[in-house]
């Protein structure tokens, strides 16, 4: 074992983390509001759209996420879409993850008691103030451990766009093993970061768990 | 764009790599089942040392992308000297990965069980190894069936990420498919269509589980 690498390659590992992290915040951000749109118009919709959503749904939980960025960064070209490996990358996860994130708000708005929505519709309050001020307030409340948990998901799930050649952590590593032949000790650092960075950002959720849903309960 | 003769003509060699996606999903659920098991078991013993152990294990395993995890196994296993096919390696690494997540789905599903269950099976003078097998395990294993089909599925799709470390599965087949025709979307959409039908296969062999053993 030769850490000796770490000094000399920490610049590229910083920005490979770097990278990582801003591939994870806007990829969740950007999935969660697509998750969002979706579920809504799946919700509101006419039923053509809603089935059409729920293929959608099926097709991107049927396959992987690699053969997914395949068709994007690869197959896109053929289609007119050409992207840069970063923009691809970020595209690929937010697509990737809004089923998920579909699914879960979707399970969110059914755990709303239809008697709290009745009764919003009963006072004379629109359907957008219903939605705005009843369903997703109420929903977020038994949503959220889940949307925690898939966003932790979605931190492991960055590593994969080192092979549409997204220079992030993963890709620095590599190069930075190539560079010295040090596979084995690159990929255990590589490890241990990865399992410190996800345990740190679990931690973290589940603290933020309690204090946003004590914060709801109470206002609610 | 998109030409249906070309997208059509990529599934032959796709099929013939998709029997080796299907080994390494199945093998590695097998392995994991087992392993996971035992680490349920552990995590659910008296002893101290047993728990930390499973804790640790799970929280590694979870922590970690799979991708890292094949890697480190491709690069780790040669230095401390053992020599084995770089399938059954991938396999072992897939299985152990999902040992985390079907030990936890084991776990939650013995939990969820209500208390009740064991305590009746006491009064009436159970020993604890038939309460065991005969009340716990047949009831959490019902609860648990469908997270484990789950399980299955996203094993499927995590095994595509062994094409990295050279195996040839229905991923590596599509790109070097693609590097010979030059047609790349054709190609990765008819992988997406396979891994899609044993998906939508697994989940319909779920649905079909989950109603034999609905009570």
């Amino acid at each position: 074992m030769d850490l000796s690498i770490l000094l000399q390659y920490w610049p590229i590992l910083l920005n490979g983390f770097e990278l990582t992290i801003l591939c994870w915040v806007l990829g969740t951000i950007f999935s969660m509001i697509l998750g969002l749109i979706i579920s809504l118009a799946q919700r509101y919709g006419p039923r053509p759209l809603g089935w059409l959503i729920q293929a959608y749904i099926e097709v991107i939980r049927g396959t992987p996420f690699l053969v997914q960025l395949f068709v994007l960064y690869y197959g896109g070209p053929l289609l007119g879409l050409r992207l840069d490996a970063l923009p691809a990358g970020l595209l690929g996860l937010s697509v990737y993850g809004s089923p998920y994130f579909a699914e879960i708000f979707r399970a969110g708005y059914l755990s709303v008691p239809v008697g709290q929505i009745e009764a919003a519709r009963a006072i004379g309050m629109s359907e957008i103030t219903i939605v705005r001020r009843i369903l997703l307030p109420l929903s977020l409340v038994s949503a959220l451990p889940a949307l925690v948990n898939f966003s932790i998901i979605l931190t492991k799930e960055t590593v994969i766009l080192s092979i549409i050649t997204v220079p992030e952590l993963m890709y620095s590593v590599q190069r930075m093993s190539t560079e010295t032949f040090r596979y084995l000790e690159a990929n255990f650092i590589l490890a241990l970061f990865f399992w410190l960075l996800v345990e740190t950002i679990s931690r973290a959720g589940r603290w933020l768990e309690t204090r946003i849903t004590r914060h709801l309960i109470e206002r609610a | 764009m998109f030409s249906i003769p070309v997208f059509l003509s990529s599934f032959e060699p796709l099929f013939w790599a998709a029997r080796f996606t299907l080994l390494i999903s199945v093998l590695g659920i097998v392995l994991g089942l087992v392993v996971g098991a035992l680490i349920c078991a552990a995590a659910l013993s008296r002893t101290r040392w047993l728990r930390w152990f499973a804790a640790l294990w799970v929280s590694f395993l979870r922590g970690v992308p799979l991708l890292v995890q094949l890697l480190l196994a491709y690069y780790l296993l040669p230095v401390i000297g053992i020599n084995v096919p770089a399938m059954v390696a991938a396999v072992v690494t897939v299985g152990i990965c999902s040992s985390a997540y079907v030990s936890e789905i084991w776990r939650g599903a013995i939990i969820a069980l209500p208390k009740g269950q064991s305590e009746a099976a006491t009064a009436i003078g159970m020993k604890p190894r038939d309460i065991w097998t005969r009340v716990i395990l047949p009831q959490a294993f019902r609860y648990s069936l469908p997270a484990l089909v789950n399980e299955l599925i996203l094993l499927v799709k995590a095994s595509s990420l062994v094409s990295v470390v050279g195996i040839l599965e229905v991923t590596r087949a599509s790109q070097a498919q693609a590097a010979t025709t030059f047609r790349p979307l054709e190609v990765y959409i008819a992988a997406a269509c396979i891994y899609l039908v044993i998906n939508l296969c697994f989940a319909a062999l779920g649905r079909y589980l989950e109603h034999r053993t609905a009570v």
